[in-house]
């Protein structure tokens, strides 16, 4: 969805001198570069990047300090379908210690909310965001999201064009309650890069907030934006088949890598042999079901598997084919009708793919829905119910909790209240399925990060440092 | 059971239109509309299509059919503004779509009561949700001036229209600088040239003396725009002004000394809050961003979710812009939110009267139809809507809706997805005889 923005480039004379700088300032690094690398060439060793499997760009991100809490009296969603009335969940060291009911021990001497009247949930998990590589404001020195600039760039990777200091970051914490989320590439491209797993801290730095341990994925797309984007440069792909034909061409590209122990190293065959080892997950932007199903062959074919489809508007067409291949749906609840392959949109899709026992994520691709995951849940769940569909509220958590982090492959981590798991909490003031609740206060590794009731706990983006509303409520 | 309950819909859609039907619903949760607290146990009579009770049970006039509410949620229908509903089919889809253009050498002369298709799939599937009648616009895509937007009705028979051209709109922030040449004052400037025109063609007959401003090979006012523009510098008709930085809502108050006569509105104010007491005393009505919370540009670095709340709180008449909204049927959403809001400190909202007229009698007051859309009084149209719970609750939808009397199909493309896709079962025959 993200390619669809229209982004205004105007470049008036302080755009030019602004340019002339940003040269004047490569050109002056670039020189010391040089004198730095001739002094290390008079020594002889050789030339060696970290092998390739070894990490990089290592998360630095570390808990930050908090105190043991309980939370006492609140009606308690597990995530995994659970609920309990008059819960309790405890947290200590950053982890969960113990959820129950009111009989569930708590030590004396620790911190202790009521939380009667209230709900409490895991943190909210959101499976495709792309905050940081399209962040507010969106100008166009700040598009990083799609390298378009090849139908295939399975070599780029989300992290490296993730700005940490985009407001959209807090306002998912303090109005959506969202603990962990994925940042994807956009959809111009069939195959559009690695995407990173964040813990939604505000950092310095982008491996400070690297979700340490959560595997990768890489996005691909199908559908109308690649052969648009590629076809309107006279280049392929510019139809579905010539998707689908670069896509195949691709995999067996990487098959061959991964099978010739001499090749040299590529960026690219490296994420994709990464996939076809079961090591990266697949995140497949596609709407029509009939795509869907061509991509679940092409998987097969060439022997992958396709983890989630993101924006999935059609996936109630075939909820008994993605049941049986184990995929989960990651879709909107009421966006319909704005592109072609959006038409069948239908209020009913995550009821009707619940209904065939198959995986539903609700996911936002955007700045402003990232915030209300809740909100979006609960309209899916009141159009199952029009039928007679009684979907439980446990469950519906469980579509934002505990199935998004599957789809991302760190469900043994986080993503519900289970003993020894992250302690990512949210306690909301009121039930979280209806429009008239909010946030009240999240933890992150049982660090408190946002708290309603103390306007300092509440993260500002150096960006909003001394303009107008900083530190507002927002 | 599920074919021939098909078959009864698909009757209901070829059936000749409807007349008015006299209806008393009884035993409702009623919503006047105008901001005031919900009446439990009320009446709502609606009388040759329109409204001729609405409130407690004891006051109700007798007769029509009769329809027990059993306690349901009773509403005047929502009215949408700004939006784009009857413009296109599908926006993406260049040759469906009539919300922009680019190429054409008019602006101010544009007219969307031209073109409204009022069985556009977007119109069926937001009247299913409750919005009966809409203020609906192109945008701005060549000029500042997007054109003139049309009040229209949802009930999907051959006039659409309610009132053509009855409000231009332009953008006067960082879009309409960009359309304009690329600067603010370059907007400005071509606004100013434009009244100016207007203003040497009111009252005139015959052909207009008027010069085009052109820009290169591109014409920025045409004279057949310069006529448009009469009813605006005259007071006829309303300038919706779309700008959201605090300054640019200054500079656009600031018109009302030059142009006396102008009926402005202000359209996103993202930064309203900022300056609510000069819009206030201004007596300007706004047609507010309802959630916008980050700085997407420049122009709104006050984004904040409790603008809409502030401004109400310093006098201001604040509407709910569905323009900003993934689609338009979320204004019962950002309604809800506002009211959410209410219990968040620091943080300003609405009570539930007046978020939810907030989408209801205020836009169609700022829209001219002021006691006629909006709201359930005596005398107003009769768009009556009857809800599964809380209009302003997500999930709620409504169960009946009238519109000017007459109860409404609510059979769409996706309900008809949705009834075929009730199951995948295809063991007879494939899904698409199943219909």
């Amino acid at each position: 969805m993200i390619i669809d923005i229209k982004r205004r480039a105007r470049m008036g004379a302080l755009a030019t001198i602004a340019s002339a700088l940003a040269l004047s300032a490569c050109a002056t690094t670039g020189s010391s570069g040089d004198t730095a690398s001739a002094s290390a060439k008079s020594d002889d060793k050789a030339f060696a990047a970290t092998p390739a499997g070894e990490p990089v760009f290592a998360s630095t991100y570390k808990p930050f300090p908090n105190i043991a809490t309980a939370l006492t009296g609140a009606t308690v969603y597990d995530g995994k379908g659970g609920k309990i009335e008059n819960g309790t969940v405890f947290f200590s060291g950053g982890k969960i210690v113990a959820v129950g009911g009111p009989d569930t021990p708590i030590p004396a001497d620790i911190a202790v909310f009521d939380g009667t009247g209230k709900f409490v949930t895991p943190g909210i998990i959101d499976i495709h965001s792309h905050l940081g590589d399209y962040p507010s404001p969106g100008v166009q020195a700040h598009s990083d999201g799609n390298e378009a600039t090849a139908p295939t760039t399975p070599e780029v990777w989300a992290e490296h064009s993730v700005w940490p200091q985009d407001p959209g970051f807090s306002r998912a914490l303090a109005n959506g309650g969202v603990t962990a989320l994925q940042i994807l590439p956009g959809s111009a491209n069939l195959m559009g890069g690695r995407s990173v797993t964040l813990k939604n801290v505000p950092a310095r730095t982008v491996q400070g907030m690297k979700f340490p341990g959560a595997p990768y994925s890489m996005k691909m797309a199908c559908g109308e934006n690649p052969k648009r984007v590629y076809g309107s440069k006279g280049r392929m792909p510019s139809t579905r088949m010539g998707n689908l034909a670069v896509n195949r061409e691709t995999w067996l590209g990487a098959i061959d890598y991964a099978n010739d122990p001499k090749a040299k190293r590529d960026l690219g065959k490296e994420t994709l042999v990464g996939v076809l080892k079961g090591e990266i997950l697949i995140q497949n932007h596609c709407y029509r079901a009939d795509e869907m199903a061509l991509v679940l062959d092409m998987a097969k074919e060439m022997g992958y598997k396709v983890a989630a489809f993101h924006h999935a508007v059609e996936a109630y067409k075939i909820g008994d084919l993605l049941r049986e291949n184990d995929v989960c749906s990651a879709i909107w609840a009421d966006w319909y009708g704005f592109k072609m392959e959006s038409y069948d949109g239908i209020l009913e899709n995550a009821a009707f793919l619940q209904r065939e026992g198959a995986c539903v994520v609700i996911h936002s691709d955007d700045q402003n829905d990232i915030q209300r995951l809740n909100q979006e849940a609960a309209k899916a769940q009141a159009a199952g119910l029009r039928l007679g569909m009684d979907i439980p509220d446990a469950t519906v958590i469980q579509w934002l909790t505990f199935n998004a982090a599957k789809a991302m492959g760190i469900d043994k981590m986080t993503g519900s209240l289970e003993v020894g798991k992250m302690a990512d909490v949210v306690l909301w003031n009121g039930d979280p399925l209806s429009v008239y609740s909010r946030p009240e206060k999240v933890w992150i590794d049982g660090a408190l990060m946002f708290d309603a009731m103390n306007p300092k706990i509440r993260p500002v983006s150096d960006f909003e440092l001394g303009q107008p509303g900083e530190g507002d409520v927002k | 059971m599920k074919r021939l309950l098909a078959l009864a819909v698909s009757a209901l859609a070829l059936s000749a239109p409807a007349l008015a039907q006299d209806v008393t619903i009884t035993n409702a949760k009623v919503v006047i509309g105008d901001g005031s607290a919900p009446i439990e146990g009320g009446t709502v009579v609606v009388r040759g299509g329109s409204v001729v009770y609405a409130g407690p049970a004891s006051g109700a006039p007798a007769g029509g059919t009769a329809v027990d509410a059993g306690g349901a949620w009773v509403t005047p229908g929502l009215f949408a503004t700004v939006t784009t509903l009857g413009l296109a089919d599908v926006s993406a889809v260049d040759e469906s779509n009539d919300i922009t253009a680019r190429e054409t050498p008019f602006s101010a002369a544009l007219d969307a009561s031209t073109s409204i298709n009022p069985t556009s799939q977007h119109i069926l599937v937001h009247k299913a949700a409750g919005i009966t009648r809409a203020a609906t616009a192109m945008m701005p895509a060549g000029s500042i001036f997007a054109g003139q937007g049309a009040i229209i009705d949802l009930d999907g028979d051959a006039t659409p229209v309610m009132q053509a051209r009855a409000f231009q709109m332009i953008n006067l922030g960082e879009a309409g600088a960009d359309r304009a040449g690329g600067s603010r004052p370059a907007a400005h400037a071509l606004l100013r040239a434009a009244l100016r025109e207007a203003q040497a063609l009111s009252g005139k007959t015959g052909i207009p003396e008027t010069t085009e401003i052109g820009k290169a090979d591109e014409v920025l006012l045409s004279r057949f725009d310069a006529e448009a523009l009469v009813p605006v510098v005259t007071g006829k008709q309303k300038l919706y002004v779309a700008v959201d930085r605090m300054a640019d809502i200054r500079a656009v108050l600031a018109l009302k000394t030059e142009y006396p006569r102008l009926d402005l509105v202000l359209v996103g104010a993202t930064e309203g809050w900022l300056v609510a007491r000069d819009i206030a005393a201004a007596g300007v009505p706004v047609i507010a961003n309802g959630l916008n919370d980050l700085p997407e540009t420049f122009e709104q670095l006050g984004a904040t979710q409790s603008n809409a709340g502030r401004m109400a709180a310093a006098g201001v008449k604040v509407a709910i812009n569905a323009d900003t909204l993934q689609n338009p049927r979320r204004l019962q959403q950002v309604a809800g939110n506002l009211v959410a809001l209410t219990r968040m400190p620091g943080a300003s909202g609405m009570d539930w009267g007046k978020a939810f007229a907030a989408i209801s009698s205020v836009p169609a007051d700022i829209s001219g139809m002021g006691g006629k859309a909006g709201v359930l009084k005596a005398g107003a149209l009769g768009d009556v809507v009857l809800w599964t719970g809380d209009p302003l609750e997500v999930g709620s939808v409504p169960t009946r809706v009238f519109i000017g009397g007459v109860e409404q199909d609510l059979t769409n493309h996706q309900t008809r997805l949705r009834d075929r896709y009730i199951d995948l079962d295809e063991s007879d025959r494939p899904k698409a005889y199943d219909w």
